[in-house]
């Protein structure tokens, strides 16, 4: 663990009111759990007592004082997805995995966790392993998923494909950022934007790695459908005019840091994508 | 100043009092049990009630948290509140039945009975000690740690700390009294004449070096035979 790290953390994060939580999100993000010295050096950088972080870091069940595994599972043991079973899907992972719920295996693969509820309450029962989320789980299904996370969800990640590299993108309005350090896909920080298409409105989340299409996304969103991208910052429309070259739906820019655009297509499942690092003139 | 009506009596007080400071001034009893003097009043556990309003809007407030208003109607022993009361000591009663400030609320406001099941708890997480550290010791050596059923008080990371400076002020406040600050450390420990008989003063090998100003002690009076 690096004291600059922490206080480069602490540092970013001292204008905002109650940035506590941001720095205790950060520093998760970093080392997947809180260490005892980190609390002790956010508490030094901070000058605000330990047993304050401490008491917000034991208060949210988000954070973690023990070292987690290498895929975080989570069972939703929600209202809604009790009555629909979840409980027997809880104790069929807890039985293959060998641990109870808040427990990481031995061999720090899989770190299990019930939670209540995650919103997807229609979908239920729900199970989420690395941010990938899986409906209407059986606990017949609970075999294929973990198998499916030892592989690695995440897999055809290719840090050393020259081909594959990661973005830092922001809203062509207003030049905020759009990326979210606190949730990773692929290893590297999320993009998080607003969609809305019908009367649904919710966030998604996609890999800021060119060329990979990985989404997380709040609502069950039906393959084809046609999204309106929003800014989160400034809630501006991003959909902009020209046709994708795949099916024709409208593109959405995002500014790239550094120089250059990249647009994607709006329609759920189009893969069509275009990254124009040359042309910039704003 | 601020007019108000305390049992029907008719006082002024100034802006910021508290309906427990006003009440007590005019010398209405309220128990109390998480207030102390001097430390910044937390409203955790409910046995100062009083009843504010009238009518069908009347309603139980903590007296130790609840600003004086302009016209309001207090009533610091109507039949509710010592319902109330009584059903608060009952339920403290409840989890700490064998601390000496509970057992002496039960008998002063005449609790007979206890209908819950016994806990023993060694905590009814009143705050007192956390706030004394703080406020009064500025060592901020302890505090509240996690949440709903979980929530306990102590050091961060269950171990002793250096902010700690043993002073004992946090055993002195507690109504409980299970050392909490130092019974990680049994040669540390201090008794703080707390007279509720907890493990320290049971457990006789591991705390046999307590420092113990009880004089007689009924552990050690056990102990002896
Ligand atoms: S003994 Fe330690 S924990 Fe207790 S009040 Fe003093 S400094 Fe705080
Ligand atoms: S340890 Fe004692 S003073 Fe501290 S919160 Fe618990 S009961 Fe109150
Ligand atoms: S109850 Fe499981 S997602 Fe809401
Ligand atoms: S004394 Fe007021 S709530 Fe405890």
């Amino acid at each position: 663990m690096k004291t600059d790290d922490i206080a480069g953390i602490v540092e970013k994060h001292k204008d905002d009111r109650g940035g506590l939580i941001s720095i205790l999100e950060a520093v998760q993000a970093k080392y997947s759990y809180l260490p005892e010295n980190a609390l002790k050096l956010v508490s030094e950088k901070t000058g605000r007592p330990l047993v304050d972080i401490y008491g917000v870091a034991t208060f949210y069940r988000h954070f973690s004082l023990k070292p987690r595994g290498k895929h975080l599972l989570s069972c939703c043991l929600g209202t809604a997805c009790h009555v629909r079973n979840a409980p027997s899907i809880s104790k069929e992972i807890a039985k293959q995995l060998g641990v109870q719920p808040g427990e990481t295996t031995p061999d720090k693969e899989f770190t299990f966790e019930t939670v209540n509820c995650l919103g997807a309450c229609a979908l239920g029962p729900i199970v989420v392993v690395d941010g990938h989320y899986f409906s209407n789980v059986r606990a017949t299904k609970v075999k294929e998923i973990l198998e499916a996370a030892r592989l690695g969800l995440d897999k055809g990640l290719a840090k050393d494909d020259s081909r594959v590299f990661p973005l830092d993108v922001s809203c062509p309005r207003c030049n905020h950022s759009l990326m979210d350090e606190t949730h990773y896909i692929d290893g590297y920080p999320s993009i998080r934007i607003t969609v809305s298409f019908g009367a649904m409105h919710g966030w998604l989340r996609l890999s800021s790695l060119y060329g990979r299409s990985p989404a997380t996304h709040e609502h069950l969103i039906p393959k084809d459908t046609i999204l309106n991208f929003f800014c989160p910052h400034c809630h501006a429309e991003l959909n902009g005019v020209s046709p994708c070259s795949e099916c024709g739906a409208a593109m959405v820019p995002m500014m790239v840091r550094g120089g250059g655009i990249v647009q994607i297509c709006s329609r759920r499942g189009c893969k069509g994508h275009v990254l124009d690092l040359t042309g910039v003139n704003i | 100043m601020i007019n108000l009506t305390i049992n029907g009596l008719k006082v002024s007080v100034e802006k910021g009092t508290t309906l427990l400071e006003a009440a007590q001034f005019f010398g209405f009893p309220i128990p109390t049990l998480c207030h102390m003097e001097g430390l910044s009043p937390y409203g955790a556990c409910r046995l100062c009630v009083v009843e504010i309003g009238e009518g069908p809007k009347a309603k139980l407030v903590s007296s130790c948290t609840y600003p004086a208003e302009e016209g309001l109607k207090v009533r610091t022993a109507s039949r509710r509140v010592v319902k109330a009361r009584k059903m608060v000591i009952e339920l403290l009663l409840a989890t700490a039945p064998q601390s000496k400030v509970i057992q002496d609320l039960a008998s002063a406001h005449e609790v007979r009975q206890q209908r819950f099941r016994q806990e023993y708890e060694d905590c009814i997480l009143c705050g007192l000690c956390a706030r004394m550290c703080k406020e009064q010791m500025m060592a901020n050596a302890i505090g509240f740690r996690g949440r709903g059923e979980k929530r306990s008080l102590g050091a961060p990371f269950d171990i002793k700390n250096e902010v700690c400076r043993l002073c004992g002020g946090c055993i002195y406040v507690c109504p409980v009294c299970m050392l909490r600050c130092t019974y990680t450390e049994p040669e540390k420990a201090i008794c703080g004449g707390c007279a509720n008989i907890g493990p320290p003063c049971v457990e006789k090998e591991k705390f046999n070096d307590m420092m113990c100003y009880m004089e007689p002690c009924v552990a050690c009076e056990i102990r002896k035979e």
